[in-house]
């Protein structure tokens, strides 16, 4: 469990970042942060890996204020994915998939057997263990970025707008992927993003920020939906447009859901009403 | 050419003391450019005095710093201890900034990254800002070493012998394929030696030959 408690953070230059933040992610759950850029959604997530530190307030790992922890050890066992993969170029991928074992003192062979299986989990094919970032695709490079993240099996796993950089096509595999992956591994995983579509895909609870690190509205995405906290969320969320503002259309007696545009979405599922 | 067929021996020797005379100063001067060019590149106070002293630095003319030296460092004159000094200097001048330069070319996000993932601060600079820094530095250490070997023939004047022998020895003696000889070698061994650190850079920096543009490919 993850909890920010009344956390600010102040930059020198004066920005509020982050303004009295709250917040408790559950364990073995999906937390997403997401607002637009500015919305202090980055700054979160790193202080709970201590990239950053708060000015003011705590952030709790199981109790434990990671503010009494050294960063380097508390980063080690936190696995952390970042957008465009940010992987050590001069690195070949099953080097950098073992990156973390070898940095806790894991010996070689066995940081490269676990990584090489590491493959296997996020689907890329064994064969480019040997081959070099630059020589991967944005989808594989991201692939073999969360098993990076992996590689200590961590019990947390910070995931940085892991896939904004990478085509529509391959960002919905990957996020399919990640569905998969939580439903074996059942990580806490805090998942940043500016894409509502992909928060309400993954997350089991999402934290809509408003600019300045307030937090709009938190919940499930179907609270999110069923009663935004005001016209910001709604705005949001879609809920007001688009394929979200789904109208009733009767069709020779059978329901129908027609989007805002008037296009044909679904039906009304009558088992289910 | 009768010249150079019978002075093969000597050639092949002075050559010899030539590239020996050029090795400890381009060794020196990489090693202590380093953490100069390092501290230039991460603070902005420090980084104007080093680049500024390294540029004056290099603005002496080789023969004054042969006479200003042994004074300051209580050195004999005419020593091969002067010379290299003097080229460990220059080679200082010119590596310190090109070190610099090779830190800042190390992509942040990178850094970054190493750090999330938990590199400490020491590891992180050994095993990846130094080796991202690598072909920078590969490229500014092959002009300091051709550079070394073409100074290092000034030597001659304060009595250190080198291929600048028969610069000297063959315009006294009116000899101009002495001369040219003498130009040949330097510009060899000069060539040599750039090609033999550009193979050795590709040995130990074999990810760098790959375009390190990051193409997005489309598939996954």
């Amino acid at each position: 469990m993850i909890e920010f408690r009344a956390v600010s953070k102040q930059f020198p230059d004066g920005t509020l970042a982050v303004d009295d933040f709250s917040v408790v992610m559950p364990s073995h759950q999906v937390t997403v942060l997401v607002g637009s850029s500015g919305s202090g959604k980055t700054t979160l997530l790193r202080m709970i890996n201590r990239m950053v530190d708060p000015s003011a307030g705590a952030v709790l790992i199981d109790d434990e204020d990671v503010a009494t922890t050294e960063p380097v050890q508390l980063r080690r066992r936190i696995g952390y994915v970042m957008q465009n993969s940010g992987l050590l170029p001069h690195r070949r991928v099953i080097d950098n998939i073992a990156t973390v074992p070898r940095l806790v003192g894991v010996s070689k062979a066995e940081a490269h057997a676990r990584a090489r299986e590491l493959m296997d989990v996020v689907g890329l094919d064994r064969e480019f263990a040997t081959r070099y970032p630059a020589q991967l695709s944005g989808g594989q490079q991201q692939r073999v970025g969360v098993a990076r993240g992996l590689a200590v099996d961590p019990n947390i796993l910070l995931m940085d707008e892991p896939f904004g950089a990478v085509d529509p096509i391959v960002r919905a595999e990957l996020q399919q992927e990640v569905l998969r992956l939580q439903q074996e591994l059942g990580k806490t995983i805090v998942f940043v993003t500016h894409d509502i579509d992909e928060a309400f895909l993954l997350g089991d609870q999402i934290v809509l920020l408003e600019t300045g690190g307030r937090i709009a509205q938190k919940g499930t995405p179907e609270e999110l939906l069923a009663h935004p906290a005001n016209d910001f969320v709604a705005s949001f969320v879609g809920a007001d447009r688009g394929k979200r503002a789904l109208t009733e259309k009767v069709v020779n007696g059978r329901t129908i859901l027609v989007d805002s545009d008037g296009r044909a979405a679904g039906v009304l599922s009558e088992a289910r009403r | 050419m009768n010249w150079i067929v019978n002075n093969l021996g000597l050639i092949g020797e002075l050559t010899l003391e030539h590239l020996r005379l050029s090795v400890v100063p381009i060794v020196l001067g990489f090693v202590i450019a380093i953490p100069l060019g390092w501290v230039a590149w991460r603070y902005r106070v420090t980084r104007g005095l080093v680049l500024t002293v390294a540029g004056l630095l290099y603005t002496i003319p080789s023969l004054a710093l042969f006479v200003v030296l042994p004074p300051l460092l209580g050195i004999p004159f005419l020593s091969e201890l002067n010379v290299t000094i003097a080229l460990t200097l220059y080679a200082i001048a010119l590596m310190a900034r090109a070190a610099a330069d090779a830190f800042g070319s190390v992509d942040p996000g990178v850094r970054q990254s190493a750090t999330a993932v938990g590199y400490s601060a020491w590891r992180r600079f050994w095993e990846v800002e130094f080796p991202l820094a690598g072909p920078v530095l590969l490229a500014g250490l092959r002009v300091v070493a051709v550079g070394t070997i073409a100074l290092v023939t000034v030597g001659i004047l304060i009595g250190v012998e080198s291929l600048g022998y028969l610069f000297t020895n063959g315009l006294q003696r009116r000899i101009v394929e002495e001369v040219f000889a003498g130009v040949l070698a330097t510009a060899a061994l000069a060539l040599v030696v750039d090609g033999a650190l550009q193979l050795v850079g590709r040995a130990v920096m074999p990810w760098a030959r790959r375009a390190p543009s990051r193409t997005r490919a489309v598939s996954s």
